[in-house]
């Protein structure tokens, strides 16, 4: 069972939202195993086809027959478990046992099915949730009766209703009862793929692919745009941002890695600028090819830019300097770590699986030419004088130097 | 592609090549086994065994070569294993060692060893004099390299041995022979050996172990190799060893000076350029070049030329070993190893010390 999160406050559009949460999460898991797909009470019920019917759960192949409720049916069900906790849009994942809604079967199927969790487990308790009213036991009787079944079955257990180990969920729903020992928290968020598309300005380092992760839990599309300077910048460098494109995709579905060679341009401003000015002019630089990426997107274009700034970072971070690179863009630029310190970004880096890359010891674009005393306030107007010093021609040209990979 | 990274790997003679396959065709069988298959593999060990003792000076003493997986191990085996149980608690060691040997100090002098690191660039005479006016009679180890890895830069150890052995002898020495086996004289009580610099594979390597001279084993398992390094013996990557061993001789080391001389010259006509390396083995040459290491590494790279840069990691970390030489700052920043395997030709020199001009007047500034 995946509980939708914010979804299930959706109104009048709720359909657009789960019918893409759908979509999203047949994309991660169609792999892995014949599924159905039931949408109803704001859940999307995930059924492994096993050529059994799943209102008639007396022939459904209980886990519980098998001893265990880890492999059901030959399905890798932990790797579709991990899977689904990486969808956007689902607020908890829950393995559930489906049974008919009679308290003898739910007891028959649901005291065998849970051993698994309860044998390693010393205290548990029961919560049961009763949506369907006619249901004959009220919920707090559920909880007392189907308690006292389990002390029965395994005798070495104890209550604990504050500090349990396992809790046994018992839902008795429209259509069926679920007997339930394993419910995770989801991604959270909105499914991808219902706000829109942006190009997320991706170096490498810690925080872009932070940013990113958080747009898309905003339901955003993304893709990547990355700039490399070799020989100035090593192929590793290069393999890194795959490798995290990679990882992102796990969460942001299908990317498009758009690659572009910023040497010619980096040395041209290294020429042509004061040294203080380097890296402002670079980050516009950056914005303005962007830009040009989204305007030949074609239709169904890019709606944001997206960048992982936090304010006072480093020197192009600084107020002034984000005045600086706004006004080259286009676009609206997003930036979801602006008041967040490094710390927290961190941590959301390393939950979702792209610390290790991102803190691999490797140049990238941003740290090559870097100026002793980058200007921390840089002026708009001084800023763009010094452009007209920069041939134009590179940002038009842009797609000459710039290689396309997809990941997910 | 030019192959100029022969000190981090050379490129895999053909004799080991076809020594590696014959055994892994043939040979297979675990040379512990009783049957005729396991006798025959491990006469080929015990062959390869007499072959690399018989090439370590002052062969004729009573001594054992385990193998090991390579130099780092045999140098833990070496130094975290042997000094614990013996007198003295002083460690005489140098400033240009490999991280496999300086770490596992670093290690002993946590435990309360008193550690003394030299600097080839201090003492003011010959370094070899200078370590041995370090060693005591309080002095449990002294471990010193033959050859740097990142200069070249040479260090007679075959001297110090002999000299620290009649003054002190119970003093242990060590020597991590990874750079200098076969292109010097090296001796030892313990000695360190890799294969994959002399034209072996990588994955294996050697410890000598002199007569008298107890180390326990850092692993468990069967009785292989006296117990001391437990673990099926991978005997092909010996055999390989072993050949790569034959078929190195002199004239691959006259070769080797050949092509550093040739390199001096070139480099001594581009402007700017400062040789690092002095007083060592022909088939390293470190110099710096006024351009960022990892920037003409990469730009190298690019025209598929494969060089080192000096110092070990792109991020901040400079070269530990290059200030014992009192190479200090930008040259630290801009350091460049060229080290040389037998298929480097003068012709690559040649296409080398073009490219490195390309790259200087693009890159310097």
């Amino acid at each position: 069972m995946a509980k939708y999160g914010e979804i299930a406050l959706k109104g009048n559009n709720k359909r657009i939202f789960e019918e893409q949460l759908v979509t999203n999460v047949k994309r991660r898991i169609s792999s892995l195993g014949e599924f159905r797909y039931e949408r109803h009470q704001s859940t999307l019920y995930i059924t492994p086809v096993l050529g059994n019917n799943f209102e008639n759960s007396q022939n459904h192949p209980t886990p519980a027959s098998a001893g265990t409720n880890i492999a059901c049916g030959g399905l890798p069900v932990d790797e579709i478990e991990r899977r689904l906790l990486t969808v956007f849009g689902i607020g908890a994942v829950q393995r559930s046992l489906p049974a008919s809604k009679d308290y003898g079967e739910i007891v028959r199927l649901g005291i065998p099915y849970l051993k698994e969790r309860l044998m390693p487990a010393k205290c548990f308790k029961v919560d049961a949730k009763r949506a369907d009213k006619t249901f004959p036991m009220n919920s707090m009787e559920l909880m007392r009766e189907f308690g006292a079944k389990v002390l029965e079955a395994y005798p070495h257990l104890e209550v604990d209703v504050h500090n349990p180990d396992v809790t046994v969920r018992i839902e008795i729903r429209d259509k069926n009862a679920f007997v339930c020992a394993d419910r995770l928290k989801g991604a959270g968020g909105i499914p991808v793929g219902t706000s829109g598309k942006a190009l997320v300005l991706l170096s490498g380092g810690i925080d872009s692919p932070v940013a990113a992760y958080m747009m898309a839990k905003r339901g955003m599309s993304l893709d990547m745009l990355h700039f490399q300077s070799p020989p100035y910048t090593s192929e590793r460098a290069l393999m890194k941002v795959e490798s995290l494109c990679e990882r992102l995709s796990e969460y942001c579905g299908e990317i498009k890695l758009f690659n572009v060679n910023l040497t010619e341009a980096q040395e041209e401003i290294r020429d042509v600028c004061p040294e203080e000015y380097m890296t402002v002019i670079l980050r516009r630089l950056m914005v303005k090819i962007a830009g040009k990426v989204c305007e030949n997107s074609g239709k169904r274009g890019y709606s944001a830019l997206i960048t992982g700034e936090s304010v006072g970072q480093v020197a192009s971070q600084t107020p002034a300097a984000i005045i600086c690179t706004d006004d080259a863009a286009n676009l609206p630029i997003y930036r979801p770590l602006i008041g967040m310190d490094k710390i927290e970004i961190t941590a959301i880096a390393r939950r979702i699986n792209t610390f290790d890359v991102s803190t691999l010891p490797y140049e990238d674009c941003c740290t090559v030419f870097t100026p002793r005393r980058p200007k921390l306030k840089p002026s708009l107007a001084e800023v763009k004088k010094l452009e007209e010093r920069l041939n134009p021609d590179f940002i038009e040209n842009y797609s000459e130097n710039m290689e396309i990979k997809r990941f997910g | 592609m030019l192959y100029f990274d022969n000190a981090a790997s050379a490129k895999p003679c053909e004799e080991a090549i076809a020594a590696l396959s014959k055994v892994l065709t043939s040979n297979y069988a675990n040379p512990s086994a009783l049957h005729k298959g396991g006798i025959e593999a491990e006469k080929i060990i015990t062959d390869s065994r007499e072959n690399l003792l018989s090439r370590l000076s002052g062969f004729g003493k009573k001594g054992s070569l385990i193998f090991t997986s390579g130099a780092t191990e045999s140098n833990s085996l070496a130094l975290l294993n042997s000094v614990k149980s013996r007198k003295g608690n002083r460690i005489v060691t140098t400033a240009t060692e490999h991280p496999s040997v300086s770490r596992a100090v670093d290690k002993l002098a946590q435990e309360g060893f008193e550690v003394v690191r030299l600097s080839p660039k201090d003492g003011g005479g010959r370094f070899e004099e200078y370590i041995i006016e370090n060693v005591d009679d309080n002095t449990v180890m002294v471990s010193v390299t033959s050859v740097c890895g990142e200069t070249g830069f040479l260090t007679d150890v075959d001297f110090l041995y002999r000299e620290i052995k009649r003054r002190f002898p119970d003093c242990l020495f060590h020597t991590d022979g990874a750079q200098g086996f076969l292109k010097t004289n090296i001796n030892g009580d313990l000695i360190s050996l890799s294969a994959h610099k002399i034209g072996g594979v990588a994955g294996v390597g050697g410890l000598f172990i002199n007569e008298g001279v107890r180390v326990t084993p850092q692993m468990f398992g069967g009785e292989q190799q006296k117990g001391v390094r437990p673990g099926t013996e991978p005997t092909a990557l010996i055999a390989a060893f072993s050949a790569a061993t034959d078929s190195y001789c002199g004239e691959i080391n006259l070769h080797f000076k050949e092509l550093n001389e040739r390199l001096r010259r070139g480099l001594e006509n581009l402007p700017n350029i400062k040789i690092n390396s002095r007083d060592g083995v022909y088939n390293i040459l470190n110099f710096s070049c006024g351009v960022k290491s990892e920037i003409m590494l990469h730009f190298l790279a690019e025209k598929n030329i494969y060089v080192s840069s000096g110092s070990a990691c792109a991020r901040g970390k400079k070269s530990q070993i290059l200030p014992a030489f009192g190479i200090g700052g930008q040259d630290i920043d801009s350091a460049l190893r060229v080290s040389f395997g037998r298929q480097n030709t003068f012709d690559e020199v040649a296409v080398f010390l073009e490219t490195l001009e390309e790259g200087i007047k693009r890159f310097r500034r």
